[in-house]
């Protein structure tokens, strides 16, 4: 049963504050991933729950108790690097039953605990070798059976797969995940890769520069990011973004990209909805997800004549940049549904896909239809 | 890489290798000197040109550890009958071996020079390279003020050659007793040494990425433990190759030994060219001494030959 709680956590290096005022609550058995791109501060962070790293402000505790007093070996905690760190003058079962010797348990009991670990990653064929010996999937389950092995009470991984390559990322992935769901610790693992974010998490926590964007299901924060830099790091291809004026006319509300010839038609309520939230028009930008942006062949009621640009065919379907106006909106198509770039289709927006952002602050107005 | 070689290529292949054996020899020559001289007996020793075939023998081992006095005449022969073997070598040469009033035989200055040498040259040896793995092992995990200007100073200390400091070193050493004892030497080469370790170790542990250590710390381990358990495994390969090179130095070192010590606590280089001095000087015994000078280095360097090879982290660290 482990609770991890940062409060109000910040941290500088010399001049440069990599943490801002870091408030999060982690509940007993949540896998947490920290996402973010390199230098938003989320190892340093995970390095200061390890006690690898102090903080200047704010509290770290462990199953309601403060730590950032407490040596990273008194914390029982165990940490997976992304340079998997095996010691290389140690045997692979030398290094399992590291952390065990610590403690100085006795023989027998190491030997039992480091062949239950191995043969639980299976890798107890390997239990002789050197880690210079190992594949990278081997010297990452080596990793993860030296955190393991000693119960810990709590695991933290440091983009532990980030070395791979990518077949081996996602097989390693869906074994990281089969061993929380059986292991059942509370984990927080740090990455870069959306993807891994999306697939791991029971909970994401976006940081950026320092600061903690958006912490919600993975669901949540790819269907309802608080701001455009949520919107944009998750989910792939990117959303589009695009600068709007809203207007009413007819019983419909008209969505104009900037340049465009023509308006994106949009259910009337939007303009009621887009106002009690605080937006106003010069300050409106349009965010749709590429599945969000619909694609037809021919002129159809509320769609807009746009030209295809560029189709990259992905196989299980194509990705199409469509310009509109001055902008180019990326739609997600059937595969070959457009056949040459240069031809003439019609697009539309699904208005229950579209968010509404702050041009200048960036937060999302929350607005949905 | 088999790569294919045109015929020229071939040809230069083999200018190099002749070249590098020609210099091989070349740099073997003095050894091959020194090591015939001192199995060649001593009518043998200064001929001209030089005797290249001849039937070794250990008298000149034998004289080196002896002392010994000129006989007027021939040995009576019960002398030589009731002689062991050894001392039967000695009377050949037309010397006798001195012997106490108890008849106990008395030995060469030698063996106790060769004593202190080993006793100064290990014991400063592993004293430098102990401090200079933890002083490296410092400036190289924590942040200090004024840390490059530190080392910089570390390493001015080696910059004034000995024999500029030898005479103030030994004005000081006289006044606190320090001349001519084992301490004092070790303590000289100690110092001497500790730059040099220090930056050799420096460099040796910095290529030791400190997630060995953060990944002990996590595991339940304190520093020193991590430092002991994984930071001096790592290091084995620089602490070998330091060693070898601190230990060489104080082997080797003369102008000191020279200056400071003169009997106790001699060590063998200022001993065995001094030999060459005393009478007609007998080329044998003094390349035996110095035969048996260059062994421990080389028995020392070679068992250390596997550490020195090995390449230092062998890839369980991912970059």
């Amino acid at each position: 049963m482990t609770q991890i709680e940062l409060r109000g956590i910040e941290k500088h290096f010399g001049a440069v504050q990599v943490i801002k005022n870091l408030n999060l609550a982690i509940v007993d058995n949540e896998f947490i991933v920290l996402l973010g791109q390199s230098g938003c501060g989320k190892t340093t962070t995970l390095r200061a729950i390890a006690g690898l790293e102090t903080i200047d402000e704010g509290d770290i505790l462990i199953d309601g108790q403060p730590v950032q007093h407490i040596k990273a070996s008194h914390r029982d905690i165990a940490f997976v690097f992304q340079s998997f760190s095996l010691y290389p003058h140690m045997t692979v079962f030398e290094n399992i039953a590291f952390p065990l010797r610590a403690t100085r348990g006795n023989r027998a009991d190491i030997e039992r605990e480091v062949q239950a670990v191995a043969k639980t990653l299976q890798i107890t064929h390997l239990l002789a070798r050197r880690p210079s010996a190992l594949s990278g999937g081997d010297m990452q389950r080596v990793a993860i059976g030296r955190a393991l092995v000693r119960r810990p009470r709590a695991m933290l991984m440091d983009e532990p797969i980030g070395a791979l390559d990518a077949k081996l990322r996602e097989e390693m992935r869906a074994e990281i995940k089969r061993l929380h769901i059986k292991q059942g610790s509370t984990t927080i693992y740090v990455t870069h890769d959306q993807v891994e974010a999306m697939s791991l998490a029971d909970r994401i926590v976006v940081m950026h520069e320092g600061v903690l964007q958006q912490v919600g299901s993975p669901h949540e924060v790819y269907a309802r990011p608080a701001n455009m830099f949520v919107a944009q790091f998750v989910g792939s291809p990117v959303m589009n973004m695009a600068e709007v004026t809203v207007s009413e006319d007819a019983g419909h509300a008209r969505v104009l990209v900037r340049g465009a010839p023509a308006a994106f038609d949009f259910p009337s309520s939007l303009t009621a909805k887009l106002a009690a939230a605080g937006a106003e028009n010069g300050n409106l930008t349009l965010g749709v997800r590429p599945e969000g942006v619909l694609v037809s062949r021919e002129a159809r009621e509320g769609f807009v004549p746009v030209e295809a640009h560029i189709i990259e065919p992905l196989g299980s379907h194509d990705i199409i940049d469509l310009q509109v106006g001055a902008q180019m909106l990326r739609a997600r198509t059937k595969s070959g549904f457009v056949p040459r770039p240069g031809t003439a289709v019609w697009a539309r927006i699904n208005p229950a896909q579209a968010h509404f952002f702050d041009s200048s602050t960036g937060i999302s107005f929350g607005t949905r239809l | 890489m088999a790569a294919v070689q045109t015929r020229s290529e071939r040809a230069l292949n083999l200018v190099a290798i002749a070249a590098v054996l020609v210099i091989t020899l070349l740099f073997l020559a003095p050894i091959y000197w020194i090591t015939s001289t001192a199995f060649k007996p001593r009518n043998l020793a200064t001929t001209i040109p030089p005797t290249v075939i001849f039937e070794p023998e250990i008298s000149p081992f034998v004289k080196l550890f002896t002392k010994r006095s000129q006989l007027r005449a021939a040995p009576e022969p019960e002398d030589y009958a009731a002689a062991p073997w050894w001392e039967r070598l000695v009377f050949e040469g037309g010397e006798k071996v001195v012997r106490s009033g108890r008849g106990e035989v008395q030995l060469s200055g030698y063996p106790n020079r060769f004593m202190n040498s080993l006793i100064v040259a290990i014991t400063s040896t592993v004293l430098a390279v102990g401090m200079g793995t933890f002083t490296a092992y410092g400036f190289s995990r924590f942040k200090m003020k004024g840390e490059a200007d530190l080392l910089f100073f570390i390493l001015s200390t080696r910059m004034l050659p000995p024999v500029v400091v030898a005479i103030p070193m030994f004005l000081m050493y006289r006044a606190v007793g320090l001349n001519d004892t084992h301490w004092g030497l070790i303590i000289l080469y100690t110092a001497f040494n500790l730059s040099f370790s220090v930056w050799l170790m420096k460099g040796f542990i910095d290529e030791i990425p400190k997630e060995y250590e953060e990944a002990a710390l996590v595991d339940g381990y304190t520093r020193l433990e991590a430092f002991f358990k994984i930071v001096l495994p790592e290091a084995a390969t620089g602490i070998a190759a330091t060693a070898v090179f601190c230990f060489i130095t104080a082997w080797n070192e003369y102008a000191f030994a020279l200056i400071m010590t003169n009997r106790r606590a001699q060590t063998a280089p200022p001993f065995i060219p001094s030999q060459v001095g005393s009478g007609l000087p007998d080329w044998t015994v003094i390349a035996a001494g110095t035969f048996l000078f260059l062994l421990p280095v080389a028995i020392f360097t070679f068992l250390l030959r596997n550490h020195l090879l090995r390449g230092m982290s062998f890839g369980a660290i991912r970059k």
